[in-house]
């Protein structure tokens, strides 16, 4: 019987390691929860949770939601319970597994960024990703995301104070990526995360009305992935720090087309509400891949296509 | 049973009427549905990412098998309209919360059904008739002469019919069949287009009485983790805290007093 060869999927990201390099899109998976019915949550490498403010988000008005050709388009506008009840339950809830936790950090001003990871500071979590990309929100957020002076003002207001490893998620919504890549890298940012929704809107011409209350909504789904590795790829290329990739990734080929690209880890996103069990198959996915072309590290796919 | 996604077989598909379409999938989820629930099927076009949330019209748990009576709408449920006995599909249930049946006890119920809302009352009717202890009215309406499911409803109890052109049964819609027919009942069961849900919480409230409406709202995941389908309630919403519950798991159900619909 041929022994089964031995591989090593971990990645270390600003000193914590994770057992794998798929993760959760914020804002697709929940904080675990719903998806636990479906996946092993302990198989993660880690579980990124939904934006959570200081105080609780209503979110905006229905439709929230809409289909493009291969993806989506959504406006859901960080609904979100605030800090307190998300520290009592959600963070709760994901202290029974053995999965890095990564919270998606969302607010209206620096302060309310600011109040947020103050609050988590004593919390049983691994990293915090930094919201300044949502593209649905009228104050904050993408308004931090697409100068590179607030940018970097941001981060470097977070860094000071964050007792976590800090993850920039940056926006596609710009000219350049490599210029916020490297103001957030300048501040202090620990690793970057991209990227988040492409600005899109869908007409509906029976009604002859916008699909999305919102207008505009951010678009997802496999229909952005080449956009998604294009910008990793120039990203990696001007900054040090590790990149989580994501955009549209439906398998183990997509995240390995992320990593070849330079991105030390992928996440899972719009594919989830398509095939909730997308994660633990890429997962598996990468293992065979990897035993197929006797890669032996994980780490010898990352930016391996220069 | 846990929600789960699974490979399922059409047994049969019929068109019933002009666009509706009645099949017949062989699936364990049959197990677990409850009346009100729905499943969501993913059309093989990849250009049609998202599922198509259906509800379940008949659950036949004896012989594994899930009716849906759906519309054609749109590039989805077309694609599903093709489909033949023997075909594999991909679907995801049960999901949902289902109607509260056990509220129907010792009392007088309206099963209200409007357009492509009727097919779960069908499910509904059968599980009130085993459950034995209420009386059952059913009031649907449709647009047209084009009526479908009334005769299997009428094995559960007598059905009144509105047309919307008058075709049949009243005039307009459930509520003149309603008034035209002087029918009084204890609880509401209903699902249909929201103006009739309005009517209908309007109608409840007036008369004190309890309504379990089934809404309807744009949807992605279907599980609760995208937030995309909720809907303004009365109190907070025990997931987010801030009014907006979640039609895909905390509904499709709701009282019509915890809405703002």
């Amino acid at each position: 019987m041929a022994e089964i060869m031995k591989i090593n999927t971990e990645v270390t990201i600003a000193g914590v390691t994770f057992k794998n390099p798929v993760m959760t899109a914020s804002g697709t998976f929940g904080s675990g929860m719903e998806y636990g019915e479906f996946v092993d949550l302990n198989k993660l490498g880690a579980v990124v949770t939904k934006g959570v403010a200081n105080v609780p988000w209503p979110g905006n008005p229905t439709p929230r939601v809409t289909e493009t050709y291969g993806g989506m388009l959504n406006a859901i506008g960080l609904q979100n319970p605030g800090i307190d009840v998300f520290i009592k339950r959600d963070l709760e809830f994901l202290k029974q597994y053995d999965t890095k936790v990564i919270v998606n950090v969302c607010g209206k001003s620096v302060e309310d960024y600011l109040d947020v990871v103050e609050r988590l500071s004593d919390e049983a979590v691994d990293m915090l990703e930094i919201n300044v990309s949502c593209p649905n929100v009228k104050e904050g957020a993408i308004a931090f995301g697409q100068k590179a002076d607030a940018l970097f003002d941001i981060t470097s207001k977070i860094k000071k104070i964050a007792k976590q490893p800090v993850i920039m998620k940056l926006s596609p919504n710009v000219t350049d990526i490599t210029e916020m890549a490297k103001a957030a890298e300048a501040a202090g940012a620990d690793a970057l995360s991209m990227i988040n929704t492409i600005t899109g809107m869908k007409i509906d011409i029976h009604r002859r009305t916008f699909a999305l209350a919102n207008k505009t909504g951010g678009m997802s789904g496999p229909a952005i992935k080449p956009v998604a590795v294009r910008m990793v790829y120039q990203a990696a290329n001007a900054v040090k720090i590790p990149i989580i990739g994501m955009g549209g990734i439906s398998n183990a080929e997509d995240a390995i087309e992320f990593l070849l690209a330079g991105a030390s880890a992928v996440s899972i996103g719009a594919m989830n509400f398509i095939n909730p069990y997308t994660t633990v198959e890429t997962i598996q996915g990468i293992e065979d891949y990897m035993r197929r072309y006797q890669i032996f590290d994980i780490k010898e796919l990352i930016g391996a296509v220069k | 049973m846990a929600k789960r996604k699974e490979t399922a077989k059409v047994q049969q598909q019929t068109c019933i009427a002009p666009g509706i379409f009645d099949m017949w999938i062989e699936t364990s989820l049959a197990q677990d549905a409850k009346p009100g629930q729905f499943i969501n099927i993913y059309p093989d076009d990849k250009s049609t990412l998202l599922p198509r949330p259906i509800s379940i019209c008949e659950a036949d748990s004896g012989q594994d098998r899930l009716r849906v009576v759906y519309r054609t709408v749109g590039k989805g449920t077309n694609e599903f309209s093709g489909y033949h006995a023997g075909k594999e599909i991909s679907i995801l249930g049960t999901l949902g919360n289902g109607f509260p049946i056990e509220k129907a006890s010792g009392k007088t119920c309206f099963l209200m059904g409007g357009g492509i809302g009727i097919p779960p009352m069908l499910q509904l009717a059968k599980a009130l008739h085993e459950q034995g202890n209420c009386e059952v009215i059913i009031i649907v309406g449709y647009r047209d002469a084009n009526l479908f499911l009334d005769e299997e409803l009428a094995k559960y109890g007598k059905v009144y019919i509105a047309t919307e052109d008058g075709s049949v049964g009243s005039k307009g819609n459930v509520m003149n069949a309603i008034e035209e027919n002087g029918l009084t009942a204890d609880v509401i069961f209903a699902c249909g287009p929201m103006p009739m849900l309005r009517a209908i919480k309007k109608f409840a409230e007036a008369n004190d009485m309890e309504a379990y409406i089934s809404l309807e709202e744009r949807m992605a995941c279907g599980v609760g983790a995208c937030l995309g389908c909720v809907c303004k309630t009365t109190k907070k919403d025990h997931h987010s805290q801030v009014n907006n519950a979640r039609i895909c798991t905390d509904g499709p159900v709701f009282e019509a007093r915890e809405v703002d619909i």
